[in-house]
């Protein structure tokens, strides 16, 4: 892996540690903050510890990003951000999920995307996720969810 | 005996019902690689909500227990742990399973996980009580070093790097304060609104333990299981039964290693399995028969792997530091119910504690019986494709976050833990020591400011904290925790330098 891969999540956790211990050591009342003081001083010191040791290329633990990797992994993290962040309260849980699942499944899916046959096995898959949550959580648990725009 | 008289208890329909549930879940939660036992006892915490404490965690308990030995079916059907846990299993199983021995393998291996978790279960219900008791002379000194004790040592222990591991630690405790404090009602680094309550324990779990996984998966693309199921040929159990017996040796000494490490906070059973085979091998008169489908190899892991299951609920039961980061998560679970542990939990919630335990002693051998008919299913299960499971797991982590507190804000905190640990994780972070430093973050807090008023009242703080042999003696725990794992780190260090070396020489 690229040393100055690990510059950067170090030196955001490093920029982290101090506005903690900043904030920690500024504000009032002191008593409030005395725990935050002592955790912060440990966290700054072993963030820039850590900071450090990536400045200088000797940083050898975890096995970083790679650009096949990334490729894989974004259009999977693009629809969870837009689900989480934006489709479960903008469009319902249940819709938004269905949406979701079904994205994914057609993303990751092994199964030929020419085929009319892995489409058909997509939605019926898809269909029993949307029984299976909404049973356990509507029908179950009772769990009060956002409006939904299609359905409920 | 205590215990005995809460027998019944397990047996009530509904408890019973849920022991069924949890276990058989279990094995076939445990037998999908990609599905860590921490994990699934993560997403099922939201599904206890509604349930008394003694069945919410009789479901943990049984899911606990039972994907740890479920990881065995796809280790010996597959040739992939279900675990880290089962890595030892394959060695033999999935070769005694290429043998046509499959049935026999996973019978084996059953049995003994059911032998070695009972022991590992009457452990724990022998010595709880004991240090429950001895933990009643703690004080909020002792128990501030105990949380911070729990927090070093799963952050040395439980991670390649010592440095990195203790900032997880640290940044676990310092996301713990976020919210109004408790004395003064001061705001905490509340950067938004959404975070005004503080981090609620359990999306946290779920979105550092499910979300990870899920991008994990997303990470291998559009690939194929390409596992392929062997089949299972019909063996009689009594064989099975008489070989696990005949093997006594093998089994002894993963049942009492497994006990051992389980006992040990932050060891967890990854290296239960892997030490007790390389010992079996060691004291076994066919030590060459290791890794050609032996059964000794098959006995010694998995009764290793399930008695550690058992001792690893020993310190979080009586001083609340988990042994490993599913009973770190099973604290959580304990938490949300109102219940703290130590002698709490034995004073004041008997029948919580001991229909818990029971249940667990219970659990090993309903898991024995259920895992023998329910191996070839699970085998299956673990080939479905990882598209649904990582779209399956992250639909289930968004509902149960979100079910917590019916709170947007809990979905947005799950989600950005669980995005950031895994890149964190690349990076050689981890996430088990985060975890822990968030749910004692407030214990420790808590225990730090009342002794911290306790000292300025009388002999001030240095002395208050750096004196009496029990803090000492905890403070010489974490430096030694410490020293041990930089030690071991530069060890390793100097090995991978001179392997360098040597291919270069080559």
């Amino acid at each position: 892996m690229r040393q100055w891969q690990h510059i950067f999540p170090s030196g955001f956790i490093a920029a982290v540690g101090i506005w903690i211990c900043w904030v920690s050591y500024t504000r009032e009342p002191a008593q409030a903050f005395l725990f935050p003081r002592l955790i912060s001083t440990v966290f700054v010191v072993l963030a820039l510890w850590t900071f450090g040791k990536a400045a200088l290329g000797l940083s050898r633990v975890g096995d970083g990003i790679g650009r096949r990797m990334v490729i894989n992994i974004a259009p999977g993290l693009a629809v969870m951000l837009i689900y989480v962040f934006w489709a479960a309260r903008g469009l319902g849980f249940y819709t938004a999920s269905t949406i979701a699942f079904f994205m994914l499944l057609s993303i990751y899916d092994p199964a030929p995307h020419n085929a009319a046959r892995s489409w058909i096995m997509r939605i019926l898959i898809t269909l029993g996720f949307l029984a299976v949550m909404y049973g356990l959580f509507a029908g179950i648990l009772n769990v009060f969810t956002p409006r939904e725009v299609l359905f409920q | 005996m205590e215990f005995i008289g809460y027998f019944g208890e397990v047996f009530q329909p509904v408890s019973f019902l849920l022991l069924l549930v949890g276990t058989i879940g279990g094995l076939i939660l445990g037998a999908t690689p990609g599905l860590s036992p921490t994990m699934a006892v993560a997403l099922l915490i939201p599904f206890t909500f509604q349930l008394p404490a003694a069945q919410g965690l009789i479901l943990l308990g049984a899911a606990y227990t039972s994907t740890v030995a479920g990881g065995a079916v796809s280790a010996i059907l597959l040739k992939i742990p279900g675990a880290p846990a089962n890595i030892a299993t394959t060695l033999d199983g999935h070769t005694m399973a290429t043998q046509g021995r499959g049935a026999e393998a996973l019978q084996l291996s059953f049995i003994s996980s059911a032998i070695g978790g009972v022991f590992g279960v009457l452990l724990l219900i022998f010595l709880t009580p004991l240090l429950a008791q001895w933990a009643l002379a703690f004080g909020p000194s002792h128990l501030f070093w105990l949380a911070i004790l729990g927090v070093t040592v799963i952050g040395t222990l439980d991670s390649n790097s010592v440095v990195k591991g203790l900032l997880s630690g640290c940044i676990g405790m310092w996301l713990a304060t976020i919210g109004f404090d408790d004395i003064m009602g001061a705001q905490r680094f509340i950067f938004h609104p959404e975070l005004s309550g503080g981090i609620n324990i359990i999306p946290a779990l779920i979105g550092l333990f499910a979300i990870p996984q899920v991008l994990t998966m997303f990470a291998r693309g559009r690939v194929p299981s390409g596992a392929e199921v062997i089949a299972v040929r019909k063996h009689p159990i009594g064989a099975a039964i008489r070989e696990t017996l005949r093997r006594w040796r093998s089994l002894s000494i993963g049942t009492i290693i497994g006990s051992t490490i389980g006992l040990i906070p932050g060891v967890g059973g990854q290296i239960a399995g892997l030490v007790a085979y390389d010992q079996a091998r060691k004291f076994s008169p066919e030590r060459k028969k290791f890794g050609t489908g032996h059964s000794e190899g098959v006995i010694a892991a998995e009764s290793a792997n399930n008695a550690m299951v058992g001792p690893s609920l020993v310190p979080l039961l009586t001083l609340s530091v988990p042994g490993s980061p599913t009973a770190a998560v099973l604290l959580g679970g304990l938490l949300i119910h109102g219940i703290f542990p130590g002698s709490d939990l034995f004073d004041n919630h008997p029948d919580v504690a001991w229909t818990f335990i029971n249940s667990m002693l219970i659990g090993q051998i309903l898991m024995c019986i259920f895992g023998l008919y329910v191996a070839g299913f699970a085998a299956r299960v673990a080939q479905v494709p990882q598209s649904v499971m990582a779209a399956l797991v992250l639909g289930l982590a968004v509902f149960g976050s979100y079910s917590v507190q019916n709170s947007m804000g809990d979905v947005y905190v799950m989600a950005a833990l669980g995005i950031g640990m895994y890149f964190l994780e690349r990076f050689g972070f981890a996430a088990a020591p985060l975890v822990l430093g968030l749910i004692l973050g407030p214990i420790a807090e808590a225990n730090f400011i009342q002794g911290a008023m306790i000292a300025d009242a009388s002999v001030g703080r240095t002395t208050y904290f750096f004196s009496g042999v029990l803090n000492l003696s905890l403070i010489a725990i974490v430096v030694a925790s410490i020293a041990y794992s930089v030690w071991m780190e530069l060890r390793q260090r100097r090995i991978d330098r001179q392997e360098q070396n040597e291919e270069a020489a080559a």
